[in-house]
């Protein structure tokens, strides 16, 4: 679920204050402490996926047999060979001491491990996302800074306007609109694009590069589409709160032209907030592209997520659940690790 | 953020009495609060949107009857195109698909209402209750919120609605339990800023204890930013609604647009290029959360001025 756009982040990326005390010296401290409360936050991802998923309805083992018939006894064996047997605790202790290292389980319905699925499945998501947010986070910093530039103006107000609309709407509906339109083609448009998947399986080397791009067109520009008003709202109004600065006239007093102003010394203060942004974007993007993955039949992490609940298939669902939690801490991590040597205002 | 504050009411009982001057007060600040809200032309449009969709939602019995949900005596044959008969066409059952997006209003505004609500009331509790009294037990259950802000929300829902039964009821626990940490953070700063302020100081010296300070001076001041964070989260609470009844996981009894845009899927809409079972649908919903979050930007610039929304 997308947050509320509005408003500039006014606060530290993790949504905390971080913290204004201490000197230069104190990085390695602040440091630290990001460290420790990541670290803090993956163990309490770790225990909510365990518990929070032992209470999913369904008997796995029945899952596992795919309704094939089987003994009463083959039942119990199967239970022994998942662990299944053991008091809840003990599966919890294990569960963790597996976790720790790098051991998510076994899937029930792949009989693969969990890692290796994971492993095989994010290279496509990771495509998939990062082309997304790397283009809508370019389009929203450059549309946002347009819009605050030209405040109250008529293109101000379509870009909004039509920012507004497009994150209103549905992303697997405009997925699948998409799909009608441009893969299946309706009146006088012709079928385009690929309906789903990511390569059609009969090229290699450049050709293979050309085919993903040509799978990836309608799923990037639905993520896209859905995406960067986030960006470009927050870029707008933290522009706007730098317009109203002094550096600003005094650097339009020494004769600079309006767009040095505006790319010299405007720019580069408002973007922090929206750097910020960007990265706790990219650890959202993981978890969010499950409709998209899902509409697209795109072979990445969502999809997975999505075949994996409805068996359901508990260890692959803890791992992919860690996985999406983990990314979400790492990029918080990584914003809040950055953000004060990006200001030197904050954090130090 | 706060309105524009007149001094609190005085203690003396003579004529006329503390709560008419309290009331008084009030009005005031709704007339001033109306009058700013008028400038903002967006914020307009999405409330006459509302009220649009609201009055369908209301009056959904007597516009297309109660009984368009049934599927044994669907009017027309299955996935008509659109007619005179059918504006719209039909599904794959032979239902009015008009019938049912008008119907399937009553059902978004509900569970986005109620969801919003439910998360912000959670986030306001937990916002005033940690901004207020501070210390390990503030800081105890911010830790909790943060927690709940690094899970992803979308997957968190899904599992929650996985895990309950499919009731109309589950959707709006999920939605709420999973997003009202954003809420709490914003409230807590904001009733941190607000009991820095003398009047606070002085209701205390005059032996006003916890419950007095919160209910009566701490939350009327964050009040108008939780009326912008519920607008703004409804419509993402109906998006997320939306979301689930596309994935199975609604009530399969309950006509939803999220719900449609499933049978839509099913029916094969997309494959055959049925775009008039699929867009209208998809259109209600954009609408709706649009309408919301017009609404919500333009309460959030007449309470800070400073965010520069467009007129």
């Amino acid at each position: 679920m997308r947050d509320a756009v509005d408003g500039p982040v006014k606060t530290g990326p993790s949504g905390s204050a971080p913290t204004t005390s201490g000197t230069r010296t104190a990085y390695p401290l602040y440091v630290a402490g990001k460290l420790g409360g990541a670290a803090v936050s993956l163990l309490a991802v770790l225990v909510t996926s365990f518990f929070l998923f032992r209470i999913i309805p369904g008997d796995p083992v029945k899952a596992m047999t795919h309704g094939v018939p089987t003994s009463a006894e083959q039942l119990a064996t199967l239970r022994k060979q998942f662990g299944l047997d053991l008091p809840l605790w003990q599966q919890f202790t294990d569960y963790c001491g597996r976790a720790l290292t790098g051991d998510l389980g076994t899937s029930y319905q792949f009989h693969a491990p969990v890692g290796e699925l994971i492993a095989e499945k994010l290279p496509a998501t990771l495509l998939l996302t990062g082309t997304a947010v790397l283009i809508y986070s370019a389009l929203g910093l450059w549309l946002g800074t347009r819009s605050a530039w030209r405040n109250g103006s008529l293109s101000d107000r379509v870009n909004t306007g039509v920012a507004l609309t497009l994150w209103s709407v549905p992303s697997f509906w405009l997925g699948l609109l998409l799909i009608i339109v441009f893969s299946v083609g309706i009146g006088p448009v012709p079928g385009m694009f690929p309906t789903g998947g990511m390569e059609s399986g009969d090229s290699s080397g450049f050709g293979y590069v050309l085919d993903v791009a040509h799978h990836m067109v309608l799923p990037v520009a639905t993520l896209v589409a859905v995406g960067y008003a986030q960006t470009l709202l927050v870029m707008r109004s933290s522009l706007l709160d730098e317009m109203g600065g002094d550096y600003l006239t005094t650097a339009r007093a020494k004769g600079l032209r309006d767009d040095l102003v505006r790319r010299r010394h405007a720019v580069p203060n408002a973007l922090l907030p929206t750097v910020t942004m960007v990265f706790i974007n990219l650890g959202h993007v993981a978890a969010g592209s499950i409709l998209v993955e899902t509409v697209f039949s795109w072979p990445g992490l969502g999809g997975l997520f999505y075949q994996a609940l409805s068996v359901p298939d508990l260890p692959l669902v803890q791992g992919l659940f860690v996985v999406f939690a983990g990314a979400m801490i790492l990029m918080n991590l990584l914003a809040d690790l950055l953000y004060p040597l990006l200001d030197p205002r904050v954090g130090r | 953020m706060t309105l524009e504050k007149t001094p609190p009411a005085s203690a003396d009982p003579s004529s006329p009495s503390a709560s008419s001057l309290a009331w008084a007060r009030r009005r005031g600040s709704v007339a001033r609060f109306w009058k700013e809200y008028r400038t903002h032309r967006a914020g307009l449009l999405g409330l006459a949107g509302l009220a649009f969709i609201a009055l369908i939602a209301l009056f959904a019995p007597l516009l297309v009857g109660g009984d368009v949900q049934s599927v044994t005596n669907a009017p027309g044959t299955a996935l008509e195109k659109p007619s005179g008969e059918f504006p719209l066409g039909t599904d794959q059952f032979g239902r009015s698909l008009l019938g049912l997006l008008i119907w399937g209003a009553r059902i978004s505004l509900t569970v986005g209402l109620l969801a919003a609500a439910l998360s912000v009331a959670i986030g306001t509790l937990v916002g005033v209750i940690a901004g207020h009294y501070g210390g390990w037990f503030a800081t105890v259950v911010m830790r909790i919120t943060d927690w709940f802000l690094v899970m992803p929300t979308l997957v968190l829902a899904i599992v929650l609605a996985t895990v309950m039964s499919r009731s109309i009821w589950t959707v709006i626990l999920a939605i709420g339990v999973t997003s009202w940490p954003t809420t709490a953070r914003l409230v807590r700063a904001q009733t941190i800023a607000v009991e820095s302020r003398p009047y606070i100081e002085r209701a205390r010296a005059l032996g006003g204890g916890h419950g007095h300070i919160m209910t009566r001076h701490v939350l009327p001041n964050v009040m108008p930013l939780v009326l912008a964070q519920t607008t703004l989260g409804i419509s993402s609470a109906i998006l997320t609604e939306a979301t689930l009844a596309f994935l199975g996981l609604g009530d399969p009894l309950i006509i939803s647009w999220g719900g449609m845009l499933q049978d839509a899927r099913e029916a094969g809409a997309v494959s055959s290029g049925h775009w008039w079972y699929l867009a209208p649908p998809g259109i209600a919903i954009a609408f709706v959360a649009l309408a919301f979050t017009l609404c919500g930007r333009a309460i959030e610039a007449v309470l800070n001025p400073k965010l520069g929304v467009a007129r």
